[in-house]
């Protein structure tokens, strides 16, 4: 497929940066982590996101979804990074969305995605049990019992884990700490007997949760795929994750740039702007090229996921570590060309940088995904 | 795929199998066996010549440009479908020419209807054999404050000064070259673009040595020269915008070299060299390095395919050559360094027995030259400055 938006992703493009630029500028972003806003996000602005068909957009119309595809999606969470939009896109419309498509039954894809698409069902993925990303260290045990399973265990960094409606938990079921066999994923009610969940604060202002499983009982229905194979679901979950993270930090990327720019061209120091120096000219300039690869690796990640390419692990890693570097130091430079203002609450920049630490970590910094990638390429 | 477009594979591909010669379907071994054509040129075989000659004759060797002009009149489809037919058979390229690449561009967009008659064809059928004169020993970044001047005397012009980093000076038949004909008026206003045979009366050459070796580059020297005045391309006192021009072409070409080959991969080559352990590269510091730099190139590689791409589906592209250019160089200076890190002391070999010895460290060194020939990437990094991001002053 040409690397090139095709005429109705455009349409996308267009509609989502004049959605989240007036429905969820970063003043919105400000007022919900001012206030400490107990949903985190704004109710009402999912639902609008639901009838723009962006809480459906992995949801094929056959389930109520709009099914505009990975591009579709990550041109929405492009929107999302450049006005640093809070909203539960990622945990229920990517990431849970994709695990139902992958793994779902026939009962299960009925009975969720027409909500995820409506707006009217929150959903989390709990699977990070360490704190530096390591998908296949699932010490969360699944032990048979009655019709179904007994769940014990702790996860961490649990996307709108606080706010889910239902939970979608890898555990383990056979094997040992580490091995890719023997998870299985469960669809978990957050108000069973025996969950606990913790919301943690994080730099960037956005929902993740710690959740304890101790003895929570799930009926055999309850599972997602097949039991003991649970990672290749996961895997390709966690893949939509990287790829749609990608996506929001060339977000966040283009819009520290362009800000940065424009603040060069504003800024008098010694009766010119400061600007016209080169040593600023050249970071910039550099910073300019840099964006551009990011745009290009992940908009081929998102092609590789619509397109089912069995290269499509390979270029989310690639994206995202590519990704992640070039929000690290767009956003960075951002702070140091802004000079001391950019280390006030006041402007912007530094929340962009917030939001690039984080979503660096997420699903795995360049280090994680480029072991990954240099694996999956047999090195 | 229309029928037309199908019938003409098909035509193509029949023609290509009954005039490629087979020698010229084995992988080239070195940079001894490109054809470069040329009043002087020696082929290496009788098959490199034929192979010449048809692809000239038919217009191939250009096939986009136009058939008035010696090219083969294809569209841009049917110019993609011969290139995929001649990767089919892994044909060598049958003439590379600074003439197709830089003169040829310059001469459809800014020559007269004679000039592109004459000279167009010669070009596509690899009769004459083009040079570059551009940079001078003060002017080497700051191109347009050239001072080699060409003089009105009524029917002539008359040359005089010295050009450096003439790519095969030596080897040429005729060069373009930018002289300053008006130097009352500023630097850029006053520069035209002159072609010129180079075995005129005044025109001497002398090699110049890099510390990779030898090289194609030379110094170029003109006394006296005398010049048609019909030889100069466009109007007099404008050939600064030719030289834009063709710089951006040159920096596309530069950008892009050394991606999309089917050469090792550095991951292989660090593989063959150091071996795996538990399937991944042995020695882990060095791994991290390359790990990092090949996202960098693959993210490099999707770029400049994003860029054909949004080109080809009519999309504007921007100033993006500057960019290509500025990171295509120092990626492969990056890349460079990194085989010689891979390579260890076997890197450091300067010449020895086996062919290939010595290749690793002069294509090293050779590869320094990258960020700084055809604009530096100061240079480049100014242009985007000033051009892309519109920064004041710049």
């Amino acid at each position: 497929m040409a690397l090139v938006l095709n005429e109705d992703q455009a349409m996308i493009r267009d509609s989502a940066e004049g959605f989240f630029k007036a429905e969820a500028p970063t003043t919105a972003f400000r007022k919900l982590r001012d206030s400490k806003d107990a949903t985190g996000f704004d109710r009402a602005l999912w639902k609008k996101m639901a009838e723009m068909g962006f809480a459906g957009v992995l949801v094929p119309e056959g389930h109520g979804g709009s099914g505009f595809g990975y591009v579709g999606a990550g041109l929405i969470q492009e929107a999302i990074g450049r006005n640093l939009s809070l909203s539960p896109m990622l945990s229920t419309a990517i990431l849970a969305a994709t695990a139902l498509l992958v793994g779902g039954t026939d009962e299960q894809k009925a009975a969720y995605l027409p909500k995820i698409a409506s707006g009217d069902l929150l959903m989390a993925l709990a699977s990070d049990e360490k704190s530096r990303h390591t998908p296949n260290h699932v010490a969360t045990t699944a032990a048979a019992s009655g019709n179904g399973f007994k769940l014990n265990g702790t996860k961490s960094f649990v996307l709108d884990g606080h706010v889910a409606d239902k939970l979608i938990v890898a555990a383990r079921t056979s094997g040992a700490d580490g091995d890719t066999d023997g998870i299985t994923l469960f669809l978990v009610d957050p108000k069973a007997a025996g969950v606990s969940i913790a919301r943690q604060p994080m730099v960037d202002s956005r929902n993740a949760a710690k959740v304890v499983l101790n003895d929570v009982q799930v009926d055999g229905a309850d599972v997602l795929g097949e039991v003991g194979n649970g990672w290749a679901i996961l895997e390709r979950a966690l893949d939509a994750g990287r790829a749609c993270l990608a996506a929001e930090m060339l977000g966040v990327s283009a819009q520290s740039f362009e800000t940065t720019v424009d603040y060069l061209k504003t800024r008098d120091q010694f009766g010119v702007k400061i600007g016209s120096f080169q040593a600023l000219q050249h970071r910039a300039a550099h910073l300019f090229c840099e964006v551009e690869l990011a745009r290009s690796v992940t908009l081929r990640a998102l092609q590789a996921l619509d397109e089912g390419d069995d290269r499509a692990s390979i270029f989310a890693s690639l994206a995202k570590a590519k990704g992640g570097e070039v929000a690290k130091l767009a956003t960075n430079e951002g702070v140091q060309l802004h000079g001391g203002i950019g280390m006030t609450d006041e402007f912007d920049i530094g929340l962009y940088m917030k939001r690039a630490r984080a979503a660096r970590e997420t699903f795995g910094d360049i280090a994680f995904n480029g072991d990954r990638l240099a694996k999956l390429m047999g090195y | 795929m229309s029928d037309a477009l199908e019938q003409f594979r098909s035509e193509t591909r029949a023609w290509l199998e009954a005039n490629c010669p087979a020698e010229m379907r084995t992988p080239q071994t070195s940079e001894d066996e490109t054809c470069w054509g040329g009043r002087n040129f020696k082929f290496t075989s009788q098959a490199q010549k034929d192979w010449m000659d048809r692809m000239g004759a038919k217009g191939w060797t250009v096939p986009e440009w136009p058939k008035a002009y010696g090219g083969g009149g294809l569209s841009k489809e049917e110019a993609k479908v011969l290139s995929s037919e001649l990767r089919r058979i892994k044909a060598r390229s049958p003439l590379n020419s600074f003439g197709i690449w830089m003169l040829g561009p310059a001469l459809l967009k800014f020559g007269s209807e004679e000039q592109k008659k004459h000279y167009l064809p010669q070009i596509a059928r690899g009769e004459i054999r083009w040079c570059q004169g551009y940079s001078e020993p003060g002017s080497g970044s700051d191109l347009a404050s050239l001072r080699t001047s060409a003089e009105d005397k009524g029917d002539h012009y008359l040359v005089n000064g010295q050009k450096v980093w003439t790519s095969y000076a030596d080897k040429a038949d005729w060069i373009f070259c930018l002289v300053r004909t008006d130097p009352t008026v500023a630097k850029h206003h006053g520069i035209s673009f002159l072609l010129f045979d180079m075995a005129s009366p005044g025109v001497s050459t002398a090699p110049i040595k890099l510390i990779s070796g030898a090289s194609p580059f030379c110094q170029t020297f003109f006394d006296n020269v005398k010049v048609p005045k019909e030889n100069l391309v466009g109007v007099p006192g404008k050939g600064w915008d030719i030289a834009k021009y063709l710089l951006t072409h040159e920096r596309e070409m530069i950008g892009a070299m050394d991606t999309g080959d089917a050469r090792e991969t550095m991951a292989q080559v660090a593989a063959r060299k150091i071996g795996l352990e538990n399937g991944t590269i042995a020695d882990a510091a060095l791994r991290t390095d390359i790990i990092r730099h090949e996202i960098d190139a693959w993210a490099f590689a999707l770029t400049m395919e994003r860029v054909k791409d949004t080109a080809k589906a009519g999309q504007g592209v921007g100033a993006l050559s500057s960019m290509l250019k500025y990171y295509g160089t120092e990626l492969n200076k990056q890349r460079m360094e990194l085989l010689m890190s891979i390579g260890g002391s076997d890197g450091l070999l300067w010449e020895g027995d086996n062919k290939g010895d010595g290749d690793l460290s002069r294509g090293w060194l050779r590869s320094r030259a990258n960020s700084i020939e055809g604009g530096t990437s100061e240079i480049n990094l100014n242009i985007i400055a000033k051009r892309v991001l519109e920064l004041p002053g710049a």
